[in-house]
């Protein structure tokens, strides 16, 4: 064969293949030919390493450039994504209100709002934070609640994660008599307090019935008084908010009855303050209520100060015969404990929140003691006739106490403490951390020293979590002999039974009916 | 999470409350180039800290051939000198379950000491035997970065390829996650050997991709609600926390390959978690 008809040859069958190659595909109406002509192009304009390798990705890349372009004729919708509106939200944090340049001096002054960037800088050290620019945030979210509340004192106390989101807390103090009462408060305690006048009304209706049920035995223990506000577990308000820049959000109150309930539960914060607590035993209240618990149980066990920060007033010490003391003052006479004495030892640190006792208070109350609040008087006296003794009053550890004194639990020291620097000792701070509550950490270096929480809002649980085992349920009724089943006699003991009552009939008969037809008899028998 | 982008990875999981100190940072910074040229590592991860009550342990974990298998772990308590952890065995895992208990100690050569009554023979002729189990803390840690590597470590769908030799490697074509996709667990999946995926049905497996969907979806773990997504910063951050070992943090940047994970915590698992939904 030539060489011109071999050619031609070739030419030819390089020309089938090519027009099998431009052959459009029915499904997505590309051929060959163009996009491997596409992909080289590609791969001459980028020039990537090790081309073969990644072949395969830069084709699928190739071709689904191309089929963005015409994916869709509709137009755009932009959607308001969450992170746009959050966005939209935290930029009014960043706006400089305008106006208020002249009384600006004068806010310098008497500010409540605390030094977020210090203690960013001091946390960092520490090991702990929630990052820079988020610290800044915070820093900004405080200083909008404080503008918008009329504070005397604040201070960021942490933040407390959940499953869905998490929550930014910031504990106040309001201003002598500004702090109005909310509705809330009242609908939780109604609540508590309603379940004895609707066990009377259920039981009138009761009474109705022929039948009647048994009643309930059951009494509910009194209810312990709350705290008032300023005093023990709800010394301070506090507040929370999702994220900085969204609206602060004040927690209700917190009842004892709340605080023991908590003692009981382990769950997780969701995130939505609304959200109900699903436990055994019930809590009282939703997860607003169990946030606020949590946060007074953390408080009570992890806010701490180097020894000689605080001191008792002193003229407060003749009043109180108890030894209680509930409040304290700074000492201005303060100089500092050495950073490497504070790390060393755990006597150099104290308390100042009070214990929360057993009761779910601060302060322990007698409940035998009939109240002067006549709501409640009823249900002290029947109270009263069971139990007449006095029962024993709880104390707890008095405020500042060194942590030394605190407990261990299941071989675990509660308190770790140390420096925050090996390399550089002189200039370093005191960190100490709770292993009672993971997330709780406290710094101190010279006069400034701050407690702070980020975490899950839970207490270390040792050896793990037991739940609380439901009651026995109630017995329905007394048993008696009137409602016992009783065996079905034997096939003896019926005929036995039968044999007798013929005897005594027979007996009857004879006694009775002497002269009557005995014909009449048998039919009746029958 | 790659030591190289550790300045910038950390603080995207900061928002759990536990970061390193500049201190810190700076000295893993010089540390870690090191570790990886003495050890001749193709990647070093800083895995994270886990706290003990005297001192809390650094983990590193350098990365060679392959991405998933070829992992060795060190710990460190300076965060400059390094030590070896021995690859935990199954015989390793087994004695360390039964002896330790309670918090970490942050000393590695501390003994957790714990007796166990077998019984030998049978019937009445038992003998009852106490044996004693000593197991130092090095074992302990080692073990537990094992099984938090084993149950909980995250990664995002695409992220790692399988090639047909069997090897995982980096995906350079990874481009990271959609938003979208981002807000899924069943985009993230574990990253150890699967153990879910042989039990899958055909039907199942007919839409896998064979060399990206090799690991086990986040979203069939039991419990449901064993993990928190989140997004963080404003919504730019995916991250992803653990219920179950309360302390890992993994973070996803959507639209961009950025992802990692860290465990700072107290090295104990939540075996709570059923109670805590």
């Amino acid at each position: 064969m030539s060489e011109g008809a071999l050619n031609n040859q070739r030419e030819h069958t390089a020309i089938c293949f090519k027009a099998f190659m431009l052959k459009n595909s029915t499904k997505s109406n590309l051929n060959l030919y163009d996009h491997l002509s596409r992909l080289l192009t590609k791969v001459m304009d980028e020039r990537p390493e090790n081309v073969v390798d990644i072949i395969e990705d830069m084709s699928r890349e190739v071709k689904q450039e191309l089929l963005q372009d015409k994916q869709s004729t509709l137009r755009d919708m932009p959607l308001a994504t969450a992170a746009q509106l959050l966005a939209e939200q935290q930029r009014l944090l960043f706006s400089r209100r305008g106006g208020d340049d002249g009384e600006q001096e004068e806010e310098l002054v008497e500010t409540p709002l605390p030094n977020v960037s210090e203690l960013g800088f001091f946390l960092e050290q520490a090991g702990v934070g929630l990052g820079r620019e988020e610290m800044l945030r915070v820093f900004l979210a405080l200083k909008q609640l404080v503008d918008s509340q009329p504070l005397v004192r604040c201070r960021l106390w942490g933040k407390i994660l959940g499953t869905e989101g998490n929550y930014l807390v910031a504990e106040c103090e309001y201003r002598e008599g500004e702090e109005e009462e909310e509705g809330n408060e009242e609908t939780v305690e109604d609540e508590e307090r309603d379940g004895e006048p609707r066990d009377d009304d259920e039981e009138a209706d009761v009474v109705e019935v022929i039948d009647t049920l048994p009643r309930s035995t059951f009494k509910p223990p009194p209810v312990v008084p709350k705290e008032e506000n300023r005093t023990g577990v709800n010394k301070f308000t506090y507040f929370v908010c999702r994220e900085p820049g969204l609206p602060w959000v004040k927690l209700p109150t917190v009842t004892p009855t709340q605080i023991t309930a908590a003692r009981h539960i382990r769950k997780f914060f969701t995130g939505r303050l609304d959200a109900p607590i699903i436990s055994y035993p019930p809590f009282p209240g939703n997860e607003a209520n169990y946030l606020r618990a949590q946060i007074a149980r953390i408080s009570a066990g992890t806010q701490v100060s180097p020894l000689g920060f605080y001191q008792f007033a002193e003229e407060e010490g003749e009043e109180e015969e108890e030894g209680a003391r509930d409040s304290f003052e700074e000492n201005s006479d303060f100089e500092g404990i050495p950073v490497p004495e504070m790390a060393e030892s755990l006597s150099t640190w104290v308390h100042h929140v009070q214990h929360i006792l057993q009761q779910g208070r601060c302060v322990w109350v007698n409940l035998a003691d009939k109240p002067e609040d006549d709501f409640e008087e009823e249900a002290d006296e029947e109270e009263k006739e069971e139990e007449p003794d006095e029962p024993d009053p709880e104390v707890g550890p008095p405020l500042l106490t060194p942590l030394s004194e605190d407990a261990e639990t299941t071989n675990t020291p509660p308190w770790s403490s140390k420096m925050s620097s090996t390399l550089i000792p002189q200039f370093a701070i005191a960190v100490l951390r709770s292993n009672l509550w993971p997330g709780a950490y406290t710094y101190a270096s010279g006069k400034k020293f701050e407690n702070i929480y980020i975490g899950w809002g839970l207490k270390f649980a040792g050896e793990g979590y037991i739940p609380t085992v439901p009651t026995m349920p109630q017995r329905e009724y007394p048993s008696g002999p009137e409602i016992t089943e009783s065996l079905d006699p034997s096939l003896e003991e019926e005929q036995a039974l039968k044999a007798t009552l013929e005897e005594q009939r027979a007996a009857q008969e004879e006694t009775e009916g002497l002269g009557e037809d005995e014909e009449e008899e048998e039919e009746e028998d029958v | 999470m790659d030591s190289n982008t550790l300045y910038y990875s950390l603080d995207l999981v900061s928002g759990s409350g536990l970061t390193l100190s500049s201190e810190q940072k700076a000295a893993l910074q010089t540390s870690l180039v090191i570790l990886k040229r003495n050890n001749k590592f193709n990647r070093v991860l800083f895995w994270g800290k886990i706290l003990g009550i005297k001192g809390d342990y650094f983990i590193a974990q350098g990365v060679s051939e392959d991405e998933m298998t070829d992992k060795k772990s060190l710990y460190s308590f300076n965060c400059v000198d390094w030590h070896l952890l021995p690859p935990a065995t199954e015989a390793m895992l087994a004695e360390v379950s039964a002896a330790a208990k309670g918090r970490f100690v942050g000393d590695p050569s501390h003994e957790y000491e714990h007796t166990e009554i077998r019984r030998q023979g049978e019937g009445d002729e038992a003998v009852e035997e106490e044996i004693m189990i000593k197991v130092k803390e090095e074992k302990r840690l080692a073990s537990t970065v094992h099984t938090i590597d084993k149950e909980v470590s995250v990664v995002p769908r695409g992220a790692f390829i399988k090639s047909p030799h069997g090897l995982v490697q980096t995906n350079c074509s990874f481009e990271g996650l959609s938003s979208l996709e981002a807000g899924k667990l069943s985009y993230f999946l574990h990253f150890t050997e699967p153990q879910k995926l042989k039990k899958k049905s055909i039907l199942e497996m007919a839409n896998l991709n064979p060399s990206i969907d090799f690991l086990d979806p986040l979203s069939e773990d039991i419990p449901k609600g064993s993990w928190s997504l989140q997004f963080e910063r404003g919504s730019t951050v995916c991250v992803i926390r653990s219920l179950l070992w309360l302390g890992l943090i993994s973070f996803h940047v959507p639209m961009t390959p950025q992802h990692g994970y860290i465990y700072m915590g107290d090295g104990l698992k939540n075996l709570d978690l059923p109670f805590m939904l």
